[in-house]
């Protein structure tokens, strides 16, 4: 450690240079982190999903309906505890620009079945009494701005028509991955102005134990094989999933976005390291005449570049997982809960570690190597 | 006068490995930037060319996509009857009247299933649509056949011609393939609209196209459409539908590219900062020598922007060329507006490239002129002392 005031030095002399080459990597990781995060974020909603939870949708497609009178067949099977059902509603607000989700549920036990909902227990009450009562989350709240017990009006677009409800609670989800801008009403409310003329589009199960998954699944789809609507039940982490790979191959997009970025600074850096390292040819020999050995070299090289790549790190790790939890950006709505995972800064920082020793390498090895007697001949 | 652009060259030339380095930093940058546009670009051009100017595509009054749209067969036999509707062969209206289903078919690859559309059309569909069966036939009437999209063939299970695809509680014997120019209709499965009413939502059509027998005289038939008291629908020409449904994963995908990349551009930018501050440095006696012999500053300064832009430009070309073999690789995405898969390929233009190409010599442009600016303001005695 006697040589960090040297290599402090070194960094100082060309001070611009090595500005912009911390900032290059900076710029370099927050990328990474951001990317990484859109992967990360998606991929969550999947991971907090509760093992007990199952989600049974038509087989032919989430679009079509599944009959009303399911219920008590499916809270017959063995090894469901509840059922809760529910209707993708499809609602606009204002100008319809702001994209987002709109749910008819039963509330009772839809509530009852997402502890992860946290709702306040007189808003509750309030919201279970009224017909046409919403539970709105509140970073939509927040968004448009909207007061507890004001009404608001909804545009239907799949069930046209003006729809004015009362805004009775607000929710805060007790885990980032559940989207805060959700608007939830009744059931019955839907029910009601349709007069009975739709049924829900898939019901949620809550099972007693979650290792009896695959059986239960296994008896619903055969009990409605032959039914006018056949049934699909999954986890409610496969049931995420799907919608997850419904985005395509972002996975791979955003990876092969990664390695394009951390390439293109990793010329940089290297080109940077390179430099620096035929400007003190000279220098490294006249070090090596005065008795620094091979090895000392080497490691000054090396912990100069790690030095330059680890602050970068530090200055793109730390203002990507800053700036994403404290505006907390969602993405235009598509990516709620985005952040940045402690694995994500892991990976960052060994990436920067890597660029230190890829940049580093051959100048360090090249400063090792040096003959004294060649480098003092090139100086005048 | 001038400093030839020869010395420029020559300099380049002197230090190939920090040249290369920077020229591939700027490369990287353009390839992302080429990459994420052609994806914008391809999936657009594929929405946008499945509607023609010439076509109208009436729905439900309020509804936003084919999927919220509900239209009785009534409402079908009084558009029909429009004269300003072209005629096809035998003089019958150039009008489809299609149902519109999202449905689940398994992927050839791995366990899972993703939604495509299935669409339930007439015989008029295959001219008012453009749609050419490739291989095999079309279906029979009357029978349970479906016809399947060309990119929907090596994406999914079972749909080589005379292979049974099961959905909606039935078996459909696939009978043919075909295609649609390129456009998103190649990602659908096709039945009879006859056979498909009973399975799915019943005697409702989702939406009707018919070809304008005059392109003109759309806002004409628009009023006339949605003014009749006997139908609640809207008519939109169905280039301006087709293109509005690719309108936010468009935008999406394009503030994406410009992002991410003017991110990168920073970065490649610095980069080019470090070099040609090191070429001054390395040059001084030389930039004094220029002085010296008369080279006017600015001259001086034109040419190290002019080298710096040398160094982005070999960097922009060989982005471009390192950008080019995704050009027709297929992928596919969600269209949100429809809820189903949309294969589509990455397309590359010319005028990509270009865009690509230029966005590398302002990189250079930018990150030269501060060294540049200090090569012109170089002191003559002091630089050569």
């Amino acid at each position: 450690m006697k040589l960090l005031p040297l290599v402090f030095a070194n960094l100082r002399r060309h001070k611009l240079r090595t500005i912009l080459t911390m900032l290059g990597v900076a710029l370099a990781t927050f990328l990474f982190a951001s990317l990484r995060s859109v992967v990360t974020t998606l991929n969550a909603g999947t991971e907090v999903a509760s093992a007990s939870r199952m989600g049974v949708q038509n087989a032919t497609a989430i679009v079509f309906p599944l009959p009303m009178s399911y219920k008590a067949r499916l809270e017959a099977v063995p090894g469901v505890k509840a059922v809760s059902w529910a209707n993708w509603f499809g609602g606009q607000y204002g100008d319809g620009k702001v994209f987002f989700a709109t749910f008819a549920v039963d509330p009772e036990s839809y509530l009852a079945m997402y502890p992860e909902i946290v709702v306040p227990p007189d808003q509750k009450e309030a919201f279970l009494r009224e017909r046409t009562a919403a539970l709105v989350g509140r970073g939509l709240m927040e968004q448009f701005g909207w007061k507890v017990g004001q009404n608001v009006t909804i545009k239907g677009t799949i069930f046209p028509g003006d729809w004015i409800f009362t805004i009775r609670g607000v929710y805060t989800p007790s885990v980032r991955a559940i989207d805060d801008r959700s608007f939830i009403f009744q059931y019955a409310a839907l029910d009601e102005r349709l007069q009975h003329r739709i049924s829900p589009g898939w019901y949620t199960l809550q099972l007693t134990d979650p290792s009896l998954a695959a059986g239960v699944a296994q008896t619903i789809d055969d009990m409605f094989r032959n039914s006018s609507a056949a049934t699909k039940t999954m986890t409610e982490k496969a049931f995420n999933q799907s919608f997850v790979t419904m985005w395509g191959n972002v996975q791979f997009l955003m990876n092969s976005i990664g390695m394009a970025v951390v390439f293109a600074i990793l010329m940089v850096t290297a080109n940077a390291m390179m430099m620096t390292a035929r400007e003190r040819t000279g220098e490294v020999a006249v070090l090596k005449t005065i008795g620094f050995t091979d090895r000392t070299l080497f490691l000054l090289v090396m912990l100069e570049a790690s030095v330059l790549t680890l602050t970068g790190a530090i200055l793109g790790l730390g203002g990507a997982k800053l700036l994403y939890s404290g505006t907390g950006f969602n993405g235009f709505g598509f990516l709620p809960g985005f952040d940045v995972s402690a694995g994500t800064l892991v990976i960052g920082f060994a990436i920067a570690l890597g660029l230190a020793v890829v940049s580093g390498i051959v100048p360090a090895v090249r400063a090792a190597r040096l003959s004294i007697v060649q480098a003092l001949r090139h100086v005048e | 006068m001038k400093i030839p652009f020869i010395y420029n060259l020559r300099s380049i030339a002197q230090r190939p490995v920090s040249t290369a380095m920077t020229a591939l930093g700027v490369a990287l940058v353009v390839a992302v930037f080429v990459a994420m546009l052609a994806l914008a670009n391809g999936f657009r051009a594929t929405l946008v060319k499945t509607g023609s100017p010439d076509n109208v595509i009436v729905l439900r009054r309020g509804a936003t996509s084919e999927m919220e749209s509900g239209l009785p067969r009534e409402s079908a036999r009084l558009i029909a009857a429009d004269p300003r509707i072209a005629a096809g062969a035998e003089g019958r209206p150039l009008m489809s009247s299609e149902t519109f289903v999202v449905i689940n078919i398994p992927r050839a690859v791995g366990e899972g299933v993703n939604n495509v559309v299935a669409r339930g059309v007439g015989d008029e569909a295959f001219a008012v649509r453009n749609v050419h069966i490739v291989a095999g036939r079309k279906f029979t009437s009357g029978r349970s056949e479906v016809i399947l999209g060309k990119k929907i063939v090596p994406r999914f299970a079972h749909t080589a011609i005379g292979d049974t695809l099961r959905f909606a509680g039935r078996d459909w014997t696939v009978v043919g393939h075909f295609e649609a120019s390129g456009s998103s209709l190649e990602s659908e499965v096709w039945g009879e609209a006859e056979q498909f009413m009973p399975v799915f939502r019943g005697e409702v059509f989702q939406s009707i196209i018919f070809r304008l027998r005059d392109p003109a005289a759309f806002d004409e038939v628009k009023r006339a459409l949605e003014g009749d008291q006997r139908l609640t629908v809207q008519a939109q020409r169905e280039s301006a539908f087709y293109a509005g449904q690719s309108g936010i994963l468009t935008k999406i995908l394009t503030v994406l590219a410009v992002m991410i990349t003017s991110i990168m551009a920073v970065g490649a930018v610095f980069g080019a900062v470090n070099t040609m501050y090191a070429a001054v440095a390395s040059r001084t006696p030389e930039i004094a020598v220029l002085l010296t012999l008369g080279f006017a500053p600015r001259s001086v300064l034109v040419s190290f922007l002019a080298e710096a832009a040398a160094i982005a430009f070999l960097g922009g070309i060989a982005g471009a060329l390192l950008a080019l073999p995704i050009n027709g690789i297929v992928t596919s995405t969600t269209n949100w507006n429809s809820f189903s898969e949309v294969a589509f390929a990455f397309r590359v233009t010319p005028g990509l490239l270009l865009a690509g190409v230029l966005f590398a010599v302002v990189m250079g442009l930018v990150g030269g002129f501060f060294p540049a600016w200090r090569a012109a303001r170089l002191r003559v005695v002091q630089a050569l002392r």
